[in-house]
């Protein structure tokens, strides 16, 4: 057991530095997700309205309605004509995400996010290979379906099945049938990304995950390898990312001359990778830090010599 | 097969069960009406972003967002009129609720809502049907003497007694349910029925001869022979002392 559990990504980091720092970005991600569901919850639970609705569409503290951009663009091609709140909503998250960085949905805010991550720690722990090897493109063909159905269907049809909103809704609405709804969505995740494939539902298939991924494909915040010559290849990054395929361009890219940020839409800004480095290579930026830096020492210098 | 594929498969099928299943185990049931200004079933799906604003402004928690299969789609609003009927508030908040235009803002006078129609199902069950004066129908309706009225029959069983028929007039009924709320049998004898339920269409080509009539001023085809009306309060044709009746050509 205790071979494994040394295995695990951020151990080292853990040992070295301590608990709080290998776990900061998770606990913050965990805090902003209690957080946004709980402005949700504070009006039926203590009859003091935050936000209203639900990630759907929602009215927060009765001026700011905020709109799902997938749900509106669906509307849109069934024909219907959208109402003037339900678009500005959209376009104020759009603007917002377009900012910090689309997935950031995703690792923030989403309700999905803790429960794909529970199925990902559990696969860890039970030593589970990859799975069923899923093409993470196939969320852009299941985002192309969900928009083709829209308009020939003329409903939104990707909320037929979407499991964000019908967890959020179930949780957010209560209630004894709310609460089932919402285990049986979590359950079926769960299950997915635990028995199929792993990071299945949100790194490979979510198409509204493929949509916040566009919005933010040229996001301002990102994450930057801007240590990246500190990098002693544990892997740690590598293994705890659920979207791996983002590293290794910016963590290994000096020598094509490619800088060190993260440019790849598919990065959630979950910030796990800062969290579980022990050499520290990881930090928020912003896309336009991203210069291949001059003042890097060459591979095999020893750092001594240029300062020196 | 080996065990982890067989793990896998029964997961993947697990997961794909639980999240088909609210879709799939879809129940007619007629009774789950829309709230006020919604625009037409057809459309509705592609408007609705099931956020549930309108149910949370709803004042009297008319409005529930749809459990599985409760009728209609998962998370969509919806009201059952035996539960909690419309109180039809004048300022329709959850109209004004609504971000995306699926409950039609042109709706301002809730008196012009159409949420669905009343019916009187229950032909024999009735109290007033079977004779007796229990009215509540007619008496709780927002509309009283427009949207229900009660029509004086005759009662064919006593052969001496009127029976009052509570008659629902679509033109006005907004379907709020007033009625079917405080019905007294044990199974609402009235129903609010979706439109498209509650009444036929007409075959568009179909022409109403005496609406026909009235719009022209005149009988629309000349020549037509006139047999007289008979009609119940008109005197009786007087008869030809050579037979036959006065004003009468064959």
């Amino acid at each position: 057991m205790s071979a494994l559990s040394d295995l695990r990504p951020g151990r080292a980091k853990a040992a070295e530095q301590g608990w709080f720092a290998a776990h900061k970005w998770l606990l913050a991600r965990r805090l902003a997700q209690a957080g946004f569901l709980a402005l949700f919850l504070t009006g039926p639970l203590a009859g003091f309205w935050i936000a209203k609705g639900t990630l759907a569409a929602s009215l927060t503290l009765g001026v700011l309605p905020l709109t799902d951009p997938m749900m509106v663009l669906q509307a849109l091609l069934t024909g219907h004509v959208m109402a003037v709140s339900g678009l500005v909503g959209a376009a104020i998250v759009l603007a917002a995400y377009a900012v910090l960085g689309g997935r950031t949905y995703c690792s923030w805010v989403c309700p999905i996010n803790p429960v794909a991550d529970l199925a990902a720690w559990a696969r860890a722990r039970l030593g589970l290979k990859e799975g069923a090897g899923l093409d993470r493109r196939l969320r852009y063909a299941l985002l192309a379906g969900a928009l083709v159905a829209s308009a020939a269907t003329g409903t939104i049809a990707w909320e037929f099945v979407n499991p964000v909103t019908m967890l959020h809704r179930g949780l957010v609405t209560g209630g004894l049938l709310g609460a089932g709804a919402a285990g049986s969505v979590a359950l079926a995740v769960l299950l997915f990304d635990l028995g199929v494939a792993n990071r299945g539902w949100c790194g490979h298939l979510c198409p509204v995950g493929a949509f916040y991924g566009l919005i933010g494909a040229r996001s301002v915040v990102r994450i930057s390898a801007v240590n990246r010559a500190a990098c002693d290849n544990c892997m740690d990054c590598f293994a705890v990312c659920p979207e791996r395929q983002v590293i290794a361009p910016a963590l290994r890219g000096r020598d094509k001359g490619v800088g060190p940020v993260i440019l790849s839409a598919d990065c959630s800004n979950c910030g796990r990778c800062i969290d579980v480095c022990g050499k520290d290579v990881f930090r928020f930026s912003t896309r336009f830090a991203n210069r291949p830096d001059p003042a890097e020492p060459a591979e095999g210098k020893p750092k001594i010599a240029r300062a020196g | 097969m080996n065990r982890r594929g067989f793990l896998a498969g029964a997961c993947g099928a697990g997961a794909l069960a639980l999240l088909l299943a609210p879709a799939a185990s879809r129940r007619a049931e007629a009774v789950a009406l829309r709230p006020p200004g919604a625009i037409a079933d057809d459309t509705f799906l592609g408007a609705c972003v099931r956020c549930g604003l309108c149910a949370r402004d709803c004042p009297y928690d008319t409005l529930k967002l749809a459990p599985a299969g409760a009728g209609r789609p998962m998370g969509t609003p919806y009201f059952n009129a035996r539960a909690v009927p419309c109180e039809m508030c004048e300022d329709i908040p959850c109209v004004l609720a609504c971000p995306t235009g699926a409950l039609d803002k042109g709706l301002t006078d809730i008196n012009q809502a159409r949420m669905g129609t009343a019916v009187l199902v229950g032909h024999e069950t009735c109290l007033n049907y079977l004779g007796l004066r229990c009215d509540v129908c007619y008496r709780v309706c927002p509309l009283i003497d427009q949207a229900i009225t009660l029509e004086r029959h005759h009662n064919e069983r006593t052969g001496k007694h009127a029976v009052f028929i509570p008659t629902v007039h679509t033109d006005k009924c907004t379907g709020c349910g007033k009625c079917e709320k405080a019905c007294v049998l044990e199974e609402s004898a009235i129903r609010v029925l979706p439109l498209a339920l509650a009444v036929g269409e007409l075959g568009a080509h179909y022409r109403l001869g005496w609406e026909e009539k009235r719009k022209a001023g005149k009988a629309l085809i000349d020549d037509i022979i006139d047999l007289p009306d008979r009609m119940p309060d008109a005197p009786a044709p007087e008869r030809l002392p050579g037979g036959g009746f006065k004003e009468f050509k064959p």
